[in-house]
């Protein structure tokens, strides 16, 4: 016996009129297994597809990373303080890096984001990571979208260096690396090119002084050796009347307005698609497309307004998976 | 012919100091309990502070609700400690204060209020607990982070050695260590660590010259379980642990100033709400752990009365723990010797053992870069031990008398009484001191009190300025606790502490293996795995128990949501909301639950979620339980329920009725 799955064409209308109270029984959806629950997210999913919309999801997928005790619930307090503020609604997707074990998992990160718990205009939501470290859970990406057709702004906040950005990248409009002064790990990653060039870098602890303004200058010099003086870093510091705060949201935004974004967001629909029909059918399923660069070509010959459930059932016709 | 060591003291030796840690709703009533306890034979005072003043909040302040007046005295300003103290000549009392976060602006209320009755700071004896690190690791009333505390900590040392001599600025605590599930091992090895942290910060704030002084003011505040012997032996070790360290580390030469001083509270995590009057046994075994060999004596004791699992003690109650401590110290032969375990291979042997076990361990933590550093990793080594203690009475291969060995048991005649057996702090206080704290605000000098905290953040922004000076001037100018503390934390930032439960391992544990299947039956017919809200409301820091369960349910394959201690009733329906639960478990040991629990009812249910099932856990008497089940909560645990595996069962079957289910067990 099984409880019924929730309605989510319904939830999804909802999100697409920009009804913030559905967004918890929509992620509890997409988070759901079973062949009911599937089809009803799928559904969910469909009614916010650009074509459903219109056009791509209008909030600001900002992706934060970085290493851990770096400062991030810190500084992301106080960005949705900015955020909220200017009227802007906010939703947090925390990938919880600690453990999921037999099958369980504690999540305890939330606490440290200084909110309101009574403001209605900010969803915070944490999720178990992926086996991998800095991974994304499968569920993410599909809640990242889908809360993109409701709030104004969607954070998703990952610990780890080297490879979170990577993924975050996938799924965000602009990718933010929170880094500490004084902690060489992420200027080695950056030199070492383990890790990609975000499109924004904050040094954290700014009150320490020198400290601070030296690892500026270091990342500074290792962004202009990598040819991406353009990259911006902004200095901030979240105690007191935090300082830097508005220099990064106004940074945020400059980014935001210098995108392309619907290609960047139809590049990581089909990165995404291509994931999760990899997760689903594995090494073989790839072949059975050609290989993962016929596969990217095959994507690229989509129509623009398909959403990622779409995409994935294109795939599993194109390698002869199809369920009927 | 007469080289037989002498088997007595030439002069009986002089007890040890009395204490009875007491404090209830505000400084009048308290202040009358005091009385009367020093009438009664007492010899010292032992202040029991609430949360909202350990944690720095005003009794108006939203965190503040249900939590005034219930587990000590609400002190918000000099008005307030004057009148706790009133009539009681601070010359000549000797005074210890449970208090550390906020020890720093209770000490200076003291300076002050003596200031008032003619006694000058140099007179005055007593001791501040002042030991932060123990509260990031078991006992939850911290107010800033770690490296500022750090320095409040060392600022108060620094300035007592020099203008309070005769006060023990600091007591280390093993004590909680021990109610947070450390073995004799770990409280030994975690509390010298911490010693070390502390002085290495004074260190730096000190003339090298004085610190043999600071040295020979440090004490300790330990706990001695009912396995009294070789608690006895941990005593024993620490202090040999001790003089080491005064001799290799800091260089002190005077022996007297390396001497272990330490004060008591006997064990809590033992006392059972089972056949509690078993208790008074327990307390009785454990005061012989800390008073049996001379050379590793208290200097102070205080005894837990026999009911503290079923809630507050009354003054009766307390009485009864103090006549034990007369008996031991007046009637019975204890002070007539010198040390009895002088030439004890036995007790040899077993200090000998628990240095081994101790050395390893702080060797440890030294390499993770002191007690600072490691608050993590001891966090998370105490909750896996409590872990093993909670399987090991599970199993019963630990014997609980009257717990799950001899349950059998007549009717007790000590808990009929239309009280239950406790004291129940009256409702109205909470009210009480908010108006009062309404008229003190308006009565003072405002200016003065601004002036005075703008010269407090200008000290606090100065690292090499000491903190008390400006804390004093506050104090005088008539700041409350709350907005000294509000000073500091615009400076120093909030902090939240680890909670240890995400690096705990799982045990093996066959009996789990019949919760975890129904656990994933139930995820499958949900169709997302179980997912189980673990809060706890208010400032209550007392957070095994929370944690013990979080991570069994974990364990059990659930998906846990458990964010540490002091949440508002409005943050735990916001996350039960948003993060999609099923079920909410909260815990409460304050005795706070009568006003919390029905607040968090009403969250839930102004956030659309009344429908969740909600299960509460404390130190709950029976007629608050009943209350609380016609208010909605969905079952109530006391401690008497210690079978963990019971109460996730009965999650799942909760949950499984809500959701149309039937029942998983018959599945």
């Amino acid at each position: 016996m099984s409880a019924p799955a929730a309605d989510g064409a319904a939830l999804g209308a909802r999100l697409r009129e920009r009804d913030l109270s559905a967004a918890a029984a929509a992620v509890n959806l997409l988070e759901s297994h079973g062949e009911q629950a599937r089809e009803q997210a799928r559904a969910l999913l469909a009614e916010l597809s650009p074509a459903a919309l219109g056009g791509e999801a209008p909030a600001h997928v900002v992706g934060v990373t970085g290493p851990p005790g770096a400062g991030k619930s810190v500084l992301l307090s106080r960005l949705i303080a900015g955020w909220r503020a200017r009227g802007r609604s906010v939703a947090v997707l925390a990938v919880d890096p600690s453990s999921r074990r037999s099958g369980g998992s504690l999540l305890g990160d939330r606490a440290r984001l200084e909110v309101d718990p009574r403001d209605r205009g900010l969803f915070v939501r944490s999720t178990a990571a992926a086996e991998r470290f800095g991974g994304l859970a499968p569920g993410t990406r599909a809640t990242a979208s889908a809360l993109a057709a409701a709030f104004d702004v969607v954070v998703i906040e990952t610990v780890g260096v080297g490879q979170s950005e990577t993924e975050i990248a996938e799924v965000a409009d602009t990718v933010v690396v929170v880094v500490q002064p004084g902690a060489g790990d992420v200027l080695q990653f950056l030199k070492a090119g383990i890790m990609e060039i975000p499109d924004l870098l904050v040094v954290t602890k700014a009150d320490l002084g020198r400290v601070a303004t030296r690892a500026v200058a270091d990342l500074r010099a290792a962004l202009r050796a990598l040819g991406a003086q353009d990259t911006e870093i902004v200095l901030v510091s979240a105690l007191g009347s935090g300082s830097g705060i508005e220099e990064l949201l106004a940074a945020l935004e400059r980014h935001r307005a210098s995108l392309d974004l619907s290609a960047r967001r139809l590049a990581a629909r089909r990165a995404h698609a291509l994931a999760d029909f990899a997760a689903e059918y594995g090494e073989r399923g790839l072949r059975a497309l050609g290989g993962r660069r016929e596969a990217q070509r095959f994507l690229a010959h989509q129509d623009e307004g398909l959403d990622v459930g779409a995409l994935m059932r294109a795939l599993e016709r194109r390698a002869g998976l199809a369920h009927g | 012919m007469t080289n037989r060591p002498a088997a007595r003291l030439p002069e009986r030796d002089r007890p040890w100091l009395m204490r009875t840690y007491a404090g209830h709703s505000d400084a009048r009533r308290s202040n009358e309990l005091y009385r009367r306890n020093l009438a009664k034979g007492q010899t010292g005072l032992s202040i029991a502070f609430d949360l909202p003043t350990q944690t720095g909040y005003d009794p108006d302040h939203e965190l503040a609700r249900g939590e005034v007046g219930k587990v000590g005295v609400s002190i918000a300003h000099r008005g307030d400690m004057r009148q706790l103290l009133e009539g009681i000549p601070l010359a000549q009392m000797n005074t210890s204060m449970t208090i550390n976060a906020t020890a720093a602006w209770l000490l200076a209320l003291y300076i002050v209020a003596a200031e008032e009755q003619g006694a000058a700071p140099g007179q005055l004896q007593g001791t501040t607990q002042n030991d932060i690190l123990k509260e990031y690791l078991s006992r939850g009333t911290y107010a800033f982070p770690p490296g500022p505390s750090m320095r409040l900590t060392a600022d108060v040392i620094a300035y007592t050695v020099e203008h309070v001599p005769r006060w023990n600025p600091i007591n280390i605590c093993s004590y909680h260590l021990q109610e947070a599930g450390a073995t004799p091992v770990q409280e030994i090895a975690y509390a010298l660590c911490n010693a070390i942290a502390v002085l290495d910060a004074v260190r730096e704030r000190v003339p090298e010259e004085l610190m043999g002084s600071v040295f020979g003011r440090i004490s300790f505040f330990v706990n001695a379980g009912v396995r009294f012997i070789e608690e006895h032996a941990k005593l024993r070790a620490m202090a040999a642990l001790w003089d080491q360290l005064g001799r290799e580390r800091y260089g002190v030469q005077d022996p007297k100033q390396r001497r272990f001083r330490y004060g008591v509270q006997v064990n809590s995590l033992g006392l059972t709400e089972a056949q509690p009057e078993n208790n008074v046994y327990r307390i009785a075994l454990e005061a012989l752990a800390v008073t049996l060999g001379r050379s590793a004596r208290a200097r102070a004791i205080q005894l837990p009365a026999w009911n503290e699992a079923l809630g507050l003690p009354r003054p009766w109650d307390q009485q009864w723990s103090l006549r034990l401590q007369q008996i031991l110290a007046y009637e019975t032969d204890l002070l007539e010797y010198p040390d009895i375990f002088e030439g004890s291979k036995v007790m040899d042997a077993l200090v000998a053992e628990l240095l081994e076990g101790a050395r390893a361990e702080m060797a440890r933590v030294g390499e993770l870069g002191g007690a600072v550093e490691a608050v993590d990793y001891m966090k998370a080594a105490l909750v896996s031990s409590h872990r093993e203690r909670l399987r090991r009475i599970e199993a019963g291969e630990q014997v609980v008398v009257g717990v799950n060995r001899f349950t059998e048991s007549e009717p007790s005649p000590l808990t009929a009484g239309a009280d239950g057996g406790i004291l129940v702090v009256d409702e109205r206080v909470e009210r009480e001191r908010r108006e009062q704290l309404g008229r003190w605000r308006a009565q003072r000098d405002g200016a003065a009190v601004r002036r005075a905290l703008a010269e407090l953040a200008a000290a606090a922004r100065e690292e090499s300025r000491n903190i008390m000076p400006a804390t004093i001037a506050a104090a005088r100018a008539g700041a409350t606790t709350g907005e000294w503390a509000q000073t500091l934390r615009e400076v120093f930032g909030s902090y939240r502490a680890p909670t240890g439960v995400a690096e705990a391992v799982a045990i093996a544990d066959g009996q789990l293996a019949e919760l975890r299947e129904q656990v994933e039956h139930i995820s499958d017919a949900l169709g997302r795995r179980l997912k189980f809200l673990v809060g706890k409301p208010g400032l209550d820091g007392h957070s095994n128990g929370a944690e013990q369960i979080a991570v069994r349910a974990r364990d059990a394959g659930m998906d846990v949501v458990y964010e540490g201690i002091r949440l508002t009733p409005a943050q735990i329906a916001a996350s039960a909301v948003q993060e999609g639960v099923h079920a909410i478990g909260l815990s409460i040991l304050s005795g706070s639950h009568r006003e919390l629990v029905p607040a968090v009812l009403e969250e839930l249910r102004a956030a659309g979620a009344g429908e969740l099932p909600v299960v509460v856990g404390g130190i709950i008497p029976e007629a608050d339980a009943q209350a609380l089940r016609e208010a909605g909560v969905a079952a109530v645990y006391t401690p008497k329920d210690w079978e963990v595996n019971v109460m996730l069962r009965d999650i799942v079957q909760l949950v499984a009725a809500r959701a149309g289910l039937g029942s998983p067990t018959r599945a």
